[in-house]
């Protein structure tokens, strides 16, 4: 049976290691990350035949590999400095991220602060610029019906979703964390989650890495990961499950949960837009390449995010291997 | 006893003792049965008045008040800081009234009555509603999101316990005060029957007099025969016109008031849909088809161009059933439920197509435009609906009071004239009685 679950883990992806062993966790998830990031993800564990398969299948992807970094305005950009508008789809619901500060009206977070970069690097004015709240679930849709632009919305780069849209080089690494309430005695991942109810998003990728488990004692499923803290304050679940980032926002917005050891699943977000557009690609990756070296990038991590996260922001900029 | 009877048969005298206990025993009867019969029915007429219908009444009541406190919770957390007061307000009168009610409904149910089950889940989820109601603006008024979740999760509340609970306990009264009307205007057959049999009796004792000793009139049985025709006038008048006053009190009053009631209710609901779209902020599409589901519900899917008598839905219903005197609001709530729905189109065209969040927001609900809003176009239809039921309850009021009065009048007027009935036959009996001595 442990060697069954041993297997099911490494077949998933990095999350084994840290499973297995704590304390060498970010280690081996550095080292599985890029041969491992993003497969299986899309379906719950069916059996180690299928996940398998899927896995040889979706090798042929790299989610590092995007176009050259590139100052020169192609045929896409210029389109949209011709119609004096880049809509950059973002969220408004992620704390800390892109959330609307109800008192201000204003959308504000790490993920805008890069949506902003890339419109004024881009357009030279921030007039130019419309951010456009787009739900999770519309993302993908958003950009091939051309509704927006970019999307810069914590979107993490999948081999199913690079098959639709094109993306950045990645500005970010996330894995699978687990937030519990203070009180609650578990010290790491696993032991937070078995024999537990435990909670994710629908259809997000910790929905599926609980599922896969088997450990917790009941997963309950919401519409949007911010329920589940709901669900926690009120005690009907005892620990959550979501991408580091959102844990961050979480644990900002309730000081009595804290974010356990361990983490599974590595992945990175990038920016995602049209795949007949490379050369908009190329100038987005070039802002990103700047944004990041001319430390803006660290900056924006350190105002939002950092209070929240583990780590410094170095360890969370995506180096591929 | 047999052969007492067989010897009273024999002779005249003992015939005519015989015919006098027989047609006392039938007046008196017909008095007694009319009487119980008609009280059965005034004191139906009675519950319908001042129970099962105020019952139904509050328990319609108790679900609007808390449709319309999500709501208002909702439009408050939108407005966020800048919430005013009558909002607020509106929000704790909605509480407080469905509260009162929800107690006055448990004190006038009896412990076996299904609508018991109902009102304790009222009772114990009306305060944890309001906790999470209050946990959201807290943290709204902090600026975090979780705010945004926690009033969804009371709106999930509200929606997948309280209404549910309520419209149930809706259903109960509703069924009881049709039961009332039903005892209410059952036809008296019993007591209908025992007239015909009694003026049977009556005209064939007087027609064998007749033959026997060629006198025409008997007195006393003239006059038992009339009392007996006034009370079976009176019943039947009185029957008539109880039960069309009843009928006019649930076809007037009663009937459109529950129509108006479930378009109420639906435009609360898509109210709340659209409300909680704007606090999901995109993240979800749940809220964009519960309005859908919602506004179909009210009046259909048809377009603007379908006549609103002819579309489907509660609010056409509840046009089409309206007496005279209500027409005239419901006509205005609907013509308002046209505007709503074009503010929403156009708030939602604002989200949409030119990404404008805030601009939405303001299309939607606001503090400085009372009158452009969907939010002011929802509350005018709100209000005309209000005034329609108003002017229901008033026809219900006016047809109903008065007839378990009237019905009871009747009754002691058919027990004395079957007395008066019984002691004239008697005394006409007895006067040809006396002629054998």
């Amino acid at each position: 049976m442990l060697a069954a679950l041993a297997a099911c883990a490494t077949v998933l992806g990095g999350g084994a290691s840290s499973g297995a062993a704590p304390a060498t966790a970010n280690g081996a998830n550095a080292a599985a990350t890029t041969a491992a990031a993003p497969q299986a993800v899309q379906q719950p564990q069916q059996g180690q035949q299928g996940q398998q398969g899927q896995q040889s299948q979706d090798d042929a992807c790299d989610v590092y590999k995007s176009v050259p970094p590139s100052t020169e305005d192609g045929r896409a950009v210029k389109a949209i400095k011709a119609k004096h508008s880049l809509v950059i789809g973002v969220d408004q619901n992620s704390y800390r991220w892109g959330s609307r500060n109800p008192n201000t009206g204003q959308i504000e977070g790490f993920d805008v602060d890069l949506a902003r970069a890339i419109g004024t690097a881009i357009m030279g004015n921030q007039g130019q610029v419309v951010l456009k709240p787009v739900a999770t679930a519309d993302r993908v849709d958003a950009v091939k019906n051309g509704r927006v632009d970019l999307i810069v919305r914590t979107m993490t780069v999948t081999c199913d979703r690079m098959k639709d849209v094109a993306f950045s080089t990645p500005y970010f690494s996330i894995s699978q964390r687990v937030l519990v309430p203070k009180a609650s005695p578990a010290t790491n991942l696993d032991d937070a989650i078995k024999g537990h109810r435990a909670c994710a998003a629908k259809g997000s990728t910790a929905a599926s890495v609980l599922d896969a488990k088997k450990t917790a004692k009941q997963v309950v499923t919401v519409e949007n990961q911010l329920d589940c803290l709901v669900l926690m304050q009120l005690g009907k679940v005892d620990a959550t499950m979501t991408d580091d980032g959102l844990a961050a926002g979480q644990a900002a917005q309730d000081q009595t949960v804290r974010i356990v050891d361990g983490d599974t699943q590595p992945a990175v977000i990038g920016i995602a837009m049209l795949k007949t557009s490379p050369d908009l690609t190329a100038r987005v990756n070039q802002v990103l390449a700047d944004y990041h070296a001319g430390g803006e990038w660290g900056r924006s991590y350190d105002r939002w995010l950092k209070p929240y996260m583990q780590n410094d922001a170095e360890h969370y900029w995506p180096v591929p291997h | 006893m047999r052969a007492r009877l067989a010897r009273a048969t024999r002779t005249a005298p003992g015939r005519l003792r015989l015919a006098g206990a027989l047609l006392a025993v039938l007046t008196v009867a017909f008095g007694g049965l009319t009487a119980w019969q008609l009280e059965t029915r005034a004191s139906a007429a009675d519950r319908v008045v001042s129970y099962s219908q105020p019952l139904s009444r509050d328990a319609a009541e108790i679900h609007r008040s808390l449709a319309d406190a999500a709501t208002t919770a909702a439009t408050g957390f939108l407005l966020a800081g800048t919430e005013p007061k009558d909002v607020r307000d509106r929000y704790e009168q909605d509480l407080a009234q469905a509260a009162k009610l929800i107690a006055q409904a448990a004190a006038r149910t009896t412990s076996t009555s299904p609508a018991q089950d109902s009102l304790s889940r009222l009772n114990q989820q009306l305060p944890v509603y309001a906790g999470l109601v209050e946990t959201a603006r807290a943290d709204n008024r902090q600026g975090i999101p979780l705010g945004g979740a926690y009033l969804r999760y009371a709106s999930e509340q509200m929606q997948g316990v309280l209404l549910p609970a309520a419209a149930e306990l809706k259903g109960v009264e509703d069924k009881e005060l049709a039961a009332d009307y039903a005892q209410a205007k059952a036809v008296p057959s019993g007591a209908y029957g025992l007239a015909v049999l009694t003026l049977a009796a009556l005209g064939w004792v007087q027609l064998t007099l007749f033959r026997r000793t060629n006198r025409v009139f008997n007195i006393g049985l003239l006059g038992a025969t009339a009392a007996v025709l006034a009370g079976t006038l009176w019943l039947t008048v009185t029957g008539l016109t109880t039960s069309s006053a009843l009928e006019r009190s649930d076809h007037d009053g009663a009937g459109p008031l529950r129509a108006l009631d479930n378009a109420r209710v639906d435009v609360l609901t898509a109210r709340l849909a659209e409300n909680l779209h704007l606090v999901a902020r995109g993240s979800t599409t749940t809220y964009a088809d519960q309005w859908t589901s919602a506004t179909k519900h009210l009046a259909g899917d048809a377009g603007g161009d379908v006549p609103l008598e002819r579309r489907d839905g509660s609010l056409p219903e509840a046009v089409r059933l309206a007496p005279a005197a209500a027409a005239q609001p419901v006509r205005e709530a609907a013509q308002q439920y046209d505007v709503w729905r074009r503010q929403h189109d156009v708030a939602r065209s604002l989200e949409v197509d030119d990404a404008d969040y805030q601009a939405a927001l303001n299309a939607t609900v606001s503090t400085t435009d009372t009158t452009g809003t969907a939010d002011a176009a929802f509350n005018a239809t709100d209000r005309a609906l209000g005034r329609a039921a108003d002017a229901e309850q008033a026809q219900f009021t006016d047809a109903a009071e008065g007839t378990a009065a009237d019905l009871r009048l009747a009754a002691g007027a058919a027990a004395v004239l079957a007395l008066v009935a019984a002691t004239a036959a008697l005394r006409g009996l007895g006067r040809r009685l006396a002629e054998y001595r």
